[in-house]
């Protein structure tokens, strides 16, 4: 290495970048200077490895979507951050490129189609009431995370996907194992594994005694020959993994946030328009962004792209929640407007691997903020926001409790 | 304005189905987006529009 390249090298920035003290809603500063300068920077992730990063929400669009821009996490030069390599063998498909993604995709798109959350509708308000009622029940004040937050979006996935919600301490744990980053990459590893053991052991069941949801719906593929066991269960991990964590974390967070926007809590609270709150869902997904890390995707061929040359075999880093605050795309973008049309958000990702399950995000979000808005129009946080643990080291952005009272 | 699809691109998310409901359907086996109409109505060409805009898999081309 000459010393002209070591000296860049070491002006580069570490990605991922801290977000900023008392602004636990905006990410990293750093980062969002490099959208108002950069289209294209190199960072340098915690391996030592500097993929490339691209800032603006045009861009991300159109790489994302890009067929030479490769998400399959075996491809060298595939971008790590934080993490270490979590074994071959608990690959399920968003870490694939077509066609095989496609294929293993297509199998499980049914359930979440617009016709079938309509379908799911009554159950989701069903899960949210009696959450509630347990929650009024209760101690108060009371953690929204544990009272609320999560046993929302796992009651729902448990129920979609066959699994016994009396085995949500054991998953619950795994998946918060899967989702925090760790120095040791044996912790995520472990917990994966674990989760596949425990999926692979439902299939097996409902090969014999097939009952309703998706994992009996793929254990029906797998006596067709049309899937392996393993591709299954990985697939099952993959669902109840991201149908809780995801789903959890934005009920809270999207709750704290409004609690931090006074005059925007109002705008729900006072509306019995369903259009208004799908419009709030939409912004508060944008806003919020709580992926964190960025997609993550490797070039398969050299890519000319804004005057620079991404070369085949060189990673490349999308930060969503950095495209969501470009002005280009949404005016004033710091600012959380639920009244905006903030639809074309990133917040899902875009291209192939875009959230499965965002229809269904989507209903549980609209069911549990318009119910826990209307039957407890008096809830509020109970300790002062600078007491509140933001998840700064895992994957998907939140808080670790959310006190509040009513 | 004339709608043409690509199923094989379309990844089932839905959002076609969503914003323009009288011109966009979906599979049922598998959530992959059908026609119901190649020639949207008048009122129809905007979420058409935003349609194509959102779609994640770049599923949906409008001639106009």
């Amino acid at each position: 290495m000459t010393a002209t390249t070591h000296s860049q090298t070491n002006a580069l920035l570490d990605y991922p970048a801290p977000r900023a003290t008392g602004c636990p809603f905006d990410p990293a500063p750093a980062l969002l200077d490099k959208l108002v300068h950069d289209r294209l920077i190199r960072v340098r992730l915690s391996d030592g490895t500097t993929p490339w990063l691209v800032t603006r929400f045009d861009d991300q669009r159109s790489l994302l979507a890009d067929r030479r821009v490769s998400a399959d996490v075996t491809r060298p030069g595939y971008p790590v951050p934080g993490h270490g390599d979590r074994g071959d063998s608990m690959i399920s498909f968003i870490l694939m490129d077509d066609p095989e993604h496609n294929r293993l995709r297509r199998m499980v798109t049914a359930p979440f189609t617009v016709r079938r959350m309509k379908q799911m509708r009554p159950t989701v308000q069903r899960i949210v009431d009696d959450q509630i009622d347990l929650l009024l029940a209760g101690p108060n004040p009371a953690d929204l995370v544990e009272g609320f937050a999560l046993p929302v979006p796992s009651l729902v996935i448990c129920e979609l996907l066959g699994v016994p919600y009396e085995d949500h301490a054991f998953f619950q744990q795994n998946s918060n194992q899967i989702v925090r980053v760790s120095s040791d990459p044996s912790v995520p590893r472990s917990a994966l594994a674990r989760l596949f053991g425990y999926l692979d052991d439902l299939v097996g069941r409902m090969l014999d005694d097939p009952g309703d949801g998706v994992l009996s719906g793929l254990a029906e593929r797998v006596k067709a020959g049309d899937l392996t066991r393993a591709e299954a269960a990985q697939t099952g991990v993959l669902l109840l993994v991201a149908g809780h964590e995801t789903t959890a974390n934005m009920i809270a967070l999207s709750t704290l946030a409004l609690f931090e926007h006074p005059d925007q809590l109002a705008i729900v609270r006072g509306s019995d328009d369903p259009t208004l709150i799908n419009s709030a869902v939409e912004e508060l997904l944008r806003y919020l962004s709580i992926t964190q890390l960025g997609r993550r995707r490797v070039a398969a061929e050299d890519i000319e792209f804004a005057g620079r040359v991404i070369k085949a075999g060189e990673g490349i880093i999308f930060p969503n929640e950095i495209a969501n605050r470009d002005p280009d795309a949404f005016a004033e973008p710091d600012r959380l407007d639920l009244t905006r049309d903030a639809r074309t958000h990133l917040a899902f990702g875009f291209g192939a691997h875009q959230c499965l399950g965002q229809p269904l995000a989507r209903l549980e979000l609209e069911v549990a903020l318009t119910a826990l808005n209307r039957r407890i129009p008096t809830l509020r946080p109970a300790v002062p926001l600078d007491k509140i643990n933001f998840k700064h080291d895992n994957e998907v952005y939140g808080v670790y409790e959310l006190p509040v009272t009513w | 304005m004339h709608v043409i699809i690509d199923q094989d691109r379309c990844l089932s998310s839905g959002q076609c189905v969503v914003s323009a409901p009288d011109v966009f359907d979906q599979r049922e086996e598998d959530g992959v987006v059908t026609l119901i109409r190649d020639d949207p109505a008048e009122g129809s060409v905007d979420a058409v529009r935003h349609a194509a805009l959102v779609c994640p898999g770049r599923a949906i081309t409008v001639e106009e």
